[in-house]
């Protein structure tokens, strides 16, 4: 009984002839009830006694195209302050994770310590690091002081290492008692079992959610222009009041999804892949 | 000498007492079988001698060696004794040849050619040569059990702990992994088996032990235990056995 010898029954062929009908069906629905949505939107929308008015300071294509390359360059702020801060805020979050996993009486206060930061990072408000980093710190006057951009991208990567550290635990968590069994029977030491067992499984499986968080971060880092430095958001804000016209923030948003976008592809391939993995396919 | 002595061996999980002074002698090249109820303390007294739970009372002895001082270091320990589980435990994001290497290369420092050589050669001499590249969830149960003793094997240890190694493979798989315990007896392998299967342990064990409430009850050759116990306990146990079918 090969594949390729194989006749379909008059049953089969009824059967994948009905599900073609059904398939060509359901797309006519869709692409119609699409349309008609599509359709109502756009009248509603354009139909709106105030249309006009909002299309001129929202929409305008000269002022846009005036104000691209200032908010251009805030957006290149954005990209370097996003992969410093993303790095960072992952070594601090997995250093954190695993000083949390530490045993032993020695390790008490490190454990204390780690738990003590991830309880007080997730429940401060960014915006009140970044004061406090970006014009309190400033204020001691010591020598060396780094410059406000880098205090702002420490505040950053000290509230995103908070969440990072607790994903990571997560995960840490997640890997079964008997994997640490097996390897500790093979006489490999805590550390060598958290580095080659435990860790490679861990970060496969919280991958999702570790660049989710990193999507998030993505827009927090254009805060760090409340203490100066000028992101995307700022530029913006510059043009608007030169202009009276908020066309500069809806370039910025679009800038923005943009440059979300392929980071967001990336988190729900690595999804798909994890969920492909864990199911054994 | 012998190679592993267990004295009044106690171990408690809250207010179940799992071993309750338990004594335990395995000599070189013999086979030990341990057999009795789920719960009875089998997979705990090989936990136990692994150093993977803290005993509560008693001694170990490994080669003379008390290894249940707390000042011995365990992964000393744990190098010389290989330990198999019931529900196999390879690293799922390692292939076989990864995982046979993995305490050869980390925990004796081979180099990975060196190592990879042995592993190849162990493989191949199991029969699983060809599936050195694969990862664990693309073998069958009976495979990765195999791979899982290789993996053991590949430590050169002492003695080796199986526990229960083919209660959770499907009745035809079974057969590969009891052939494999075989040639490791041929070859004078140390071993202690916790086992279900009291067909194999009449054939390849050199002393059955049955245990029940957490002590050896009963224990001899093969065919005395299984053939004619002395204890009520034991004939009790084996007509369950004998009623299931599975003697």
């Amino acid at each position: 009984m090969s594949l390729a010898q194989h006749t379909p029954s008059p049953a089969q062929q009824r059967r994948a002839a009905y599900r073609r009908r059904q398939t060509i069906r359901s797309v006519l629905v869709a692409a119609s009830s699409t349309a008609a949505l599509g359709t109502l939107l756009v009248l509603a929308v354009t139909g709106a006694p105030g249309w006009d008015r909002v299309r001129e300071s929202f929409l305008d294509p000269g002022i846009a195209r005036d104000a691209l390359p200032a908010v251009l360059s805030g957006l290149w702020l954005n990209i370097r302050l996003l992969v410093c801060c993303a790095a960072g805020a992952l070594l601090l979050g997995l250093l954190i994770a695993l000083l949390r996993t530490l045993r032993g009486p020695v390790f008490f206060p490190v454990r204390a310590l780690a738990a003590g930061y991830t309880y007080t990072f997730r429940g401060l408000p960014l915006i009140i690091v970044l004061y406090v980093l970006t014009l309190g710190v400033p204020g001691l006057r010591l020598q060396g002081m780094p410059s406000v951009l880098v205090l702002g991208g420490l505040a950053l990567v000290l509230t995103y290492g908070g969440y990072l550290a607790e994903v990571f635990r997560a995960g840490i968590e997640s890997i079964h008692p008997s994997q640490l069994a097996a390897a500790r029977s093979l006489g490999l030491t805590y550390r060598q079992t958290m580095r080659h067992v435990v860790l490679p499984q861990a970060v496969r499986r919280v991958a999702p959610p570790l660049l989710n968080d990193v999507v998030a971060l993505q827009k927090d880092v254009g805060l760090v222009s409340l203490a100066g430095p000028i992101d995307a958001v700022r530029a913006a804000q510059i043009s608007t009041a030169e202009t009276f016209n908020y066309t500069p923030y809806i370039l910025a948003g679009v800038l923005f999804v943009l440059m979300a976008i392929p980071l967001i592809a990336v988190t729900d391939w690595v999804t798909l892949r994890s969920a492909r993995r864990q199911s054994g396919g | 000498m012998p190679v592993l002595t267990c004295r009044g061996l106690r171990k408690e999980f809250g207010d179940h007492v799992v071993l309750d002074g338990l004594d335990l002698t395995v000599e070189e090249h013999q086979v030990v079988a341990l057999i009795g109820a789920s719960g009875s303390g089998k997979s705990t007294l090989l936990r136990c001698v692994n150093l993977l739970e803290e005993l509560d009372d008693g001694i170990i002895e490994l080669d003379g060696e008390e290894i249940s001082d707390p000042r011995v270091d365990p992964d000393l320990v744990r190098r010389r004794i290989g330990m198999v589980f019931q529900s196999y435990n390879l690293f799922p994001h390692l292939t076989v040849l990864e995982n046979v290497t993995l305490a050869p290369r980390k925990v004796h420092r081979r180099v990975r050619a060196e190592a990879e050589a042995q592993a190849r050669e162990l493989l191949d001499r199991v029969g699983l040569g060809a599936k050195a590249g694969a990862y664990p969830d693309r073998l069958s149960g009976g495979q990765q059990q195999r791979v899982a003793i290789v993996r053991a094997l590949a430590n050169s240890p002492r003695l080796m702990l199986l526990d229960e190694v083919t209660s959770a493979l499907d009745p035809e798989l079974v057969g590969e992994v009891l052939a494999m315990i075989r040639d490791l007896k041929a070859d004078g392998m140390t071993m202690v088996l916790a086992t279900h299967e009291m067909g194999f342990a009449r054939e390849v064990a050199d002393q059955v032990c049955f245990l029940d409430g957490g002590t050896v009850v009963e224990a001899g050759p093969p065919a005395q235990v299984l053939g004619e116990p002395t204890q009520p306990r034991t004939r009790q146990f084996l007509h369950r056995i004998i009623e299931a079918g599975r003697l």
